[in-house]
């Protein structure tokens, strides 16, 4: 079994590899739009560094709908979907794996961004360790959260304008709570609590998504 | 008991029993509106503080209500035709969505209508506005994914994990939300097993609430009619009927 995720884990980052191009995507939605709000709002620091936690955190949760469509569509067209269905490693893991290989491909490289955009919106670096575990516990559950939706929309056409729909009023707690922790620890206050609500989501969304995105998953291939 | 239960789950069963019963739960509903109506509007004494303006109150908390618990029902009644297969379960949670979201669209707009005499504007960032404004997005989503596939089938069990997860979620974004800001008054109908309003007001309020949930009984019922006759428009029985 664990044969089988190892191999599924190096075959989607191969295929992510050789596609270099789609993976920079998102990233540079995430580098775009942040760079927009100065440009939209008054480029004065101190608004930007009020604000600067809200940006960098909404900039994150846009930039994980991009390309999120894809996720498992190519492997549904093609029928290997349908393999992983019928093999014998379940389907919960096999989709815990895809995730945690999106992420690695998206979710990580802007996590190590977003201190970049940061210090562009004026962000104080002592608060820069907290915007940085904030991202590294939330991304991964938008992930999952994303995850869901995508497994939910494969089978349709045109699920681009649905998956917004679905997921973002989900993702709401883990914007109060990344966000509220990074504004915290510009005000110099103790960020523990909203920190430790995240690690549990994520605990949550890791244990409880993966059956979800199965659910979802098999629903769509019996279409 | 059970096997009642069985033949309730059939489509054409249903259709004569929802048939029967709806126009009597209607009229008891209209009754109850009625009398909730008169003791808020005239009974209940003006407020010491918001003087009669907290009679929206009578329409407000029971749509709010309702869309909360339209909402665990919805999911329910969408996990069970997930989990057992069972067609009238997943109408039934396609037949209760719109009721739920008109809920909590009408919550929202006499919540602000309400706020802005008391707290001079119609809108702010909330706990309990926002987690009804996430409630409507919600239930827009379960809609759009439910009538988003060509069959319907498909459709049902695609909303119904939707909806089990926005069930899972409901509670975190409800905290989520308090936590992060307040100005909405706490919960004063229920503190406990004592509740902090006077027994005049409270009376009409729960006459109400008992008026709102027959009506989205009601209306469900006759939803579900409409919705079994599009989902089973090709069988003979439907056929006959029409």
């Amino acid at each position: 079994m664990n044969g089988a995720l190892v191999a599924l884990i190096r075959r989607d980052l191969q295929l992510a590899y050789r596609r270099r191009g789609e993976m920079v995507t998102p990233l540079m939605f995430f580098i775009m739009v942040t760079a927009l709000f100065p440009l939209g709002l008054d480029p004065e620091p101190m608004l930007l560094r009020t604000l600067a936690p809200g940006v960098i955190w909404v900039a994150a949760l846009l930039a994980g709908l991009v390309g999120l469509e894809s996720l498992f569509k190519s492997d549904y067209e093609d029928g290997s979907l349908e393999l992983m269905v019928l093999c014998p490693v379940p389907l919960e893991l096999v989709g815990l794996v895809r995730v945690l290989t999106h992420w690695l491909i998206t979710g990580l490289p802007l996590v190590i961004l977003a201190p970049l955009m940061g210090m562009l919106l004026s962000f104080p670096s002592s608060a820069m360790g907290t915007l940085l575990i904030g991202l590294l516990l939330g991304t991964p559950i938008l992930s999952l959260l994303g995850a869901v939706g995508a497994a939910l929309t494969v089978g349709l056409r045109r699920s681009g304008m649905l998956l917004p729909l679905l997921i973002l009023p989900l993702a709401v707690p883990v914007l109060i709570f990344g966000a509220r922790s990074a504004a915290m620890a510009v005000a110099g206050d103790d960020v523990s609590g909203p920190l430790y609500l995240l690690g549990a989501m994520l605990a949550l969304a890791l244990t409880l998504s993966p059956f979800a995105i199965a659910g979802g998953l098999r629903v769509s291939l019996e279409n | 008991m059970f096997t009642w239960f069985h033949k309730l789950a059939s489509p054409p069963y249903f259709y004569k029993f929802a048939q029967n019963v709806a126009p009597w739960t209607g009229w008891i509903t209209l009754l109850l509106l009625a009398a909730g109506l008169y003791g808020g509007l005239w009974l209940a004494p003006p407020d010491y503080q918001q003087g009669d303006g907290f009679r929206i109150i009578y329409i407000h908390v029971p749509s709010a209500w309702m869309s909360m618990s339209g909402y665990a029902f919805m999911a329910i009644a969408a996990g069970i035709g997930l989990i057992w297969r069972m067609k009238l379960a997943s109408a039934v949670a396609a037949a209760a969505a719109p009721l739920g979201a008109s809920f909590a669209f009408l919550a929202l707009v006499t919540g602000s209508l309400w706020g802005k005499p008391m707290w001079g504007t119609y809108w702010v960032w909330d706990a309990r506005l926002t987690s009804e404004l996430i409630l409507l997005f919600l239930y827009f989503g379960f809609m759009a994914l439910n009538r988003a596939f060509s069959e319907q089938r498909t459709g049902d069990r695609a909303s119904a994990i939707l909806a089990l997860v926005g069930l899972v979620n409901l509670p975190i974004i409800h905290y989520s939300v308090v936590w992060w800001n307040t100005l909405h008054q706490g919960p004063t109908v229920f503190v406990g097993t004592h509740s902090d309003i006077s027994m005049r007001m409270l009376v009409p309020l729960l006459v109400m609430i008992a008026a709102f949930m027959l009506y989205f009984a009601t209306f469900v019922m006759k939803r579900l009619q409409f919705e079994i006759i599009r989902r089973e428009r090709s069988t003979a029985w439907i056929r006959e009927l029409l």
